[in-house]
């Protein structure tokens, strides 16, 4: 229970984050991602459903306030939540590599696939300029951001488990 | 193991694999369902409105006041040279000034621009504050703090500082949603003012950058068009309210097929530094043609 308490306040502290707050600190108009930094680590910290779920809510929050139809953005961040869940088994908290060339990836793919769907298909042939322009310092900025916030949310995620490892032994 | 079968003793847990495919369905149907139709905008936009727009309208108005502070700090030594410069160039432009009274075309071109004014003045309008944008990166759309329940509707145009920003495109009790001009999804009807030749100006991410956007579909065909002329919507769009200014022509080409124009516009708003809008709160006037 505390546990999805705490993950609807982290989903609602990310969308805050790169809707409101870091519109301030936008470099030539660019957010980073928080809403993939937390479902892509989500997804390898606890798994596949984790991740799925997470990245559910980010999309639909975004779909609500800036989508065209709803599910849009939902269905691709479902998506990355479990493809990195998909990692979950070769992943090990001291190590820092994995996680943020997995944040890196999911953001790069979440690009190109908005590029394709959004861009592309309206006729904007021009690949070179958008992914130079908007993918690649997006997904720069988010690693810069990733490495700040990635070591957080491992925190919080390792206090929480070891709380519901307490309860369960209380049980036995 | 089929993962339907229950054991004794075993919770029943739902495997990813299925987890995943009902979240697809489930975001295929929401768009399928959304795509035609607007069933779910209502509760949705009320509820999480209620939810998200406070913390927005908080962090919006905190940052506002730190930007200031930073700004006028770092800003007094930019402020002192500009206003050395610009009383030169005032004075420059007072000179100027004196140039274009005398002169009777551009007279005619300023009496017209006062009749904009006084039919700007006549539409109802609403002041409201940007309290965050789209953090997509793709398109340019920003959410203000006015919503239904202070008479906003979708479609309603927004202008600030004199020119088009753009039109509400959803709205919650206390939120709304307004999509720029400049946005790659966006397409205006426009007509320039001098000449009344009809125009579509279109977002582009891409021209963005280069601070313009582009029009296509011009027929001049008595080539009177040149850069620098006032571009403002027309009067059979059925979105925008006639005469809103949008921009002035920055360069003109001529097409392929030698009948219609194209180029560039540069919006009179600035959208780089919006923090205030003001929305018409009259409509378009549209005629139901389902008969």
């Amino acid at each position: 229970m505390l546990r999805k308490i705490i993950v609807a306040l982290l989903i609602m502290i990310s969308f805050l984050l790169e809707s409101a707050v870091f519109q301030h600190f936008a470099m030539a108009g660019i957010v980073p991602k928080f809403i993939i930094i937390l479902t892509s680590s989500f997804g390898f910290m606890r798994g596949e459903k984790e991740g799925m779920t997470i990245g559910f809510f980010c999309g639909f929050l975004s779909d609500v306030f800036y989508g065209d139809v709803l599910g849009f953005y939902a269905l691709i961040l479902t998506y990355i939540g479990y493809i990195n869940g998909k990692f979950s088994r070769i992943f090990y908290p001291e190590d820092i590599k994995l996680p943020i060339a997995l944040i890196v990836v999911s953001d790069l793919s979440y690009g190109m696939i908005c590029y394709i769907l959004l861009f592309l298909l309206r006729g904007r042939f021009d690949f070179l300029y958008f992914f130079t322009k908007v993918i690649l310092p997006e997904a720069l900025y988010t690693i810069v951001a990733a490495v700040f916030v990635y070591p957080v949310i491992l925190k919080i995620n390792q206090k929480l488990e070891a709380r519901e490892k307490r309860s369960a032994q209380k049980f036995v | 193991m089929s993962p339907v079968v229950k054991r004794r003793g075993e919770r029943f847990t739902l495997p990813g694999k299925y987890l995943l495919f009902i979240l697809t369905v489930l975001c295929i149907c929401l768009m399928l369902l959304t795509f035609g139709t607007n069933v779910f905008d209502k509760p949705l936009n009320t509820a999480l409105g209620y939810v998200v727009i406070p913390f927005q309208q908080g962090i919006a108005r905190a940052g506002e006041w730190l930007s200031r502070r930073s700004d006028e700090l770092g800003q007094i030594r930019v402020l002192l040279d500009e206003n050395a410069r610009l009383k030169e160039e005032v004075a420059a432009l007072t000179e100027e000034n004196t140039l274009l009274q005398q002169d009777k075309y551009e007279l005619n071109h300023l009496q017209e621009l006062m009749e904009l004014d006084q039919q700007y003045g006549d539409y109802k309008k609403i002041g409201a504050r940007i309290i965050s944008r789209d953090s997509g990166n793709w398109y340019t759309s920003f959410l203000i703090d006015k919503g239904s329940d202070d008479g906003l509707a979708e479609d309603m145009n927004v202008i600030a500082g004199g020119g088009l920003v753009g039109r509400i495109t959803a709205t919650g009790p206390n939120w709304a949603r307004v999509t720029a001009i400049i946005s790659d999804n966006s397409n205006v009807s426009a007509m320039t003012l001098a000449s009344g030749d009809n125009l579509i100006v279109s977002g582009d991410l891409q021209m963005m950058s280069e601070g313009v956007i582009t029009f296509t579909k011009l027929v001049d065909s008595k080539n009177v068009v040149v850069e620098g002329d006032k571009i403002v919507t027309s009067d059979i769009s059925d979105k925008y309210l006639p005469n809103i200014l949008i921009g002035y022509i920055h360069t003109i080409n001529k097409d392929n097929n030698n009948l219609t124009k194209s180029g560039y516009i540069t919006p009179a708003v600035d959208f780089e530094h919006l923090s205030e809008v003001l929305v018409i709160t009259d409509l378009k006037q549209v005629v139901d043609e389902t008969e």
